[in-house]
């Protein structure tokens, strides 16, 4: 478990100081994947940073499985973040070390016996899938192959918790999905609680149980991922899901066409199995309204399917008005737009 | 062959003289690398330090280090004579060569191991850091495994350095290749002697070289 209480993060000294986090909260629950996302600049980096204290916050505390890490000497500090993995968008490998010896470093610098960091690693070639490369060296490897390696060294330490920086950031569209696949893999098989910074709504959507929004130092909003996602409020989250989802300038165009000859427009949400069920035609057929899609999406928030459509209902005001009742009945969520 | 006389060359004092310059050229990079090694990584841990001591540590290391690297060496040499008396009990033979040589060239491999291990990825130094590494260990086993060719490629350009100096060595009574060039060339007219001497210090620089150049291939991974 993350909890970050009150951290703010002030760089420089004197003259020039650029105010990074201010006051921060946030909670991280145990097992959980949360996300968070924010523009370049918003203080992300400094914020996943502060947790495993390689920036000490100006103010605040940090605690980390327990422990209040602010609190701690050099040596107990150095024994928790044993206890925190982290993987960086770069990588950072040791270039002179093979794979191998990558994978065993933390446990190296921990002093366990060859044996058993034989085991370890083994199991953990294994876990990334990356048997055939022990011998190699990172610059012999892919992008992809060498965040596994990454990955694999996070974890020698049976870490609880996983600090990812951007982790995918560097890596093309297919290589993404299949390293975002195996961080949800091992948040699974683990019970791993991964902490994850992003800037692609995109990582989020994918494998997230909570997101939240950074901006300027602060947390906007923060929630349930299909939560957000569905409804954000935020500014900054509307922007950040509209690029994703909702249609941009064609549905404004079709808006400023439909809303002078006084016909609503409505978006409505499925949600789980919802988004298979044919509500929306049982419901227009037993009160005569007629609609048309202005503009649709289906897609997966992690595991769970929806589907958002945006609609014009015509029709007698009452049947219209009948219409947006039944369907809210039938637990579905519908939204006036204006 | 262009009025030189090979034939009455005394090879036993040109193998003497061999073995002296190796001798001197071994021992003064062996304790080169002992002492500048550690004066290298002191200087590059202090001047990334945040701390107050650490940086006026780093200021007075860098500019004793400055000092003794622009003092010319034949005064290095000639100013150092009594403390060599006092280290090693004599000035003369190779022995009493060492000692100058090394206070000559440790602040000089000490800034060449500062610039390798400045070449060292940062992010990787954090990611140790990361995992809870000490600061020992991650000199030992980051800084040092990962700026291995640059030290390699350091101590080559070093001891190359370090066989030009046993030239000006050997002059205050150290022997040697060099001082048996200035002698016989300089001082008797013998050319054959001076040349055959130049010859040799040409050959072991460049076995140094290429000795050097390719362990740095052998540690590369990049
Ligand atoms: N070491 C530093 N010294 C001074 N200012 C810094 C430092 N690191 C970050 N900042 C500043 O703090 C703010 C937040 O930076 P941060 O790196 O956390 O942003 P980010 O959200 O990770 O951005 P990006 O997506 O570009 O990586 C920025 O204004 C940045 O200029
Ligand atoms: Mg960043």
């Amino acid at each position: 478990m993350i909890e970050l209480k009150e951290i703010t993060k002030v760089y420089g000294s004197k003259q020039k100081t650029t105010t990074a986090l201010s006051g921060l909260n946030l909670t991280v629950e145990k097992g959980q994947i949360f996300g968070v996302i924010g523009h370049s600049g918003a203080g992300k980096s400094t914020l996943i940073r502060c947790i495993n204290l390689l920036e000490r916050p100006t103010r605040g505390e940090v605690w980390v499985n327990g422990v209040n890490l602010t609190r701690l000497g050099k040596r107990e500090l150095q024994q928790q973040r044993r206890r925190i993995g982290m993987i960086f968008q770069h990588f950072n490998l040791l270039s002179s070390a093979t794979v191998y010896d990558n994978i065993a470093f933390p446990l190296k610098l921990a002093g366990s016996d060859k044996a058993k960091i034989k085991a370890k690693v083994e199991e953990l070639l294994v876990l990334v899938g990356l048997e055939a490369h022990s011998a190699k060296y990172p610059s012999q490897l892919s992008g992809g192959q060498k965040q596994r390696v990454g990955i694999a060294r996070a974890l020698a330490s049976d870490p609880g918790v996983l600090l990812c920086d951007e982790a995918t950031s560097a890596l093309d569209p297919q290589t993404t999905d299949s390293i975002l696949k195996l961080l949800l893999d091992i948040n699974r098989k683990l019970g791993l609680t991964i902490m994850l910074i992003t800037h692609e709504m995109h990582v989020i959507q994918s494998i997230c149980d909570r997101v939240a929004v950074i901006h300027q130092g602060g947390i906007v909003e923060e929630g349930p991922v299909t939560e957000v996602f569905l409804k954000p409020q935020h500014p900054v989250t509307k922007e950040f899901i509209s690029r994703d989802v909702a249609g941009g300038e064609p549905l404004k165009q079709a808006i400023e066409l439909l809303k002078p000859k006084g016909i609503g427009i409505y978006r409505i949400t499925f949600l789980g199995t919802q988004t298979y069920e044919s509500t929306l035609s049982e419901v227009v057929s037993e009160t005569g309204v007629h609609f048309a899609i202005l503009q649709g999406t289906i897609s997966a928030i992690k595991d769970v399917p929806y589907g958002q459509l945006t609609v014009s209902f015509e029709g007698k005001p009452e049947a219209v008005a009948q219409t947006v009742a039944k369907l809210q009945q039938r637990e579905l969520d519908v939204e006036v737009i204006d | 062959m262009w009025g030189l006389d090979f034939s009455q060359l005394d090879w036993n004092e040109m193998t003497q003289a061999s073995y002296d310059t190796l001798s001197m050229m071994g021992y003064s990079l062996l304790f080169t690398i002992v002492i500048g090694l550690p004066l290298g990584i002191i200087l590059y841990m202090t001047a990334r330090s945040n701390s107050l001591v650490f940086r006026w540590t780093y200021r007075v290391i860098s500019f004793v280090v400055n000092i003794l690297r622009s003092i010319p060496f034949v005064i290095l040499i000639i100013s150092l004579l009594p403390l060599t008396k006092l280290i090693v009990g004599t000035t003369l033979g190779v022995t009493g060569t060492i000692p100058p040589l090394v206070i000559g060239a440790a602040p000089f491999f000490a800034r060449l191991v500062e610039t390798s291990l400045r070449e060292v990825d940062w992010g990787v130094i954090e990611a140790a850091h990361a995992m809870g590494a000490s600061t020992g260990q991650v000199v030992r086993r980051v800084l040092l495994p990962e700026s291995l060719p640059g030290l390699i490629a350091g101590a080559t350009i070093t001891a190359v350095t370090l066989v030009s100096y046993t030239a000006m060595s050997g002059m205050v009574g150290g022997g040697g290749l060099g001082d048996l060039a200035i002698r016989f060339g300089y001082y008797r007219y013998e050319k054959e002697v001076m040349i055959i001497a130049v010859l040799f210090m040409i050959v072991l620089v460049q076995i140094l070289q290429m000795a050097g150049d390719r362990l740095v291939v052998h540690f590369t991974r990049k």
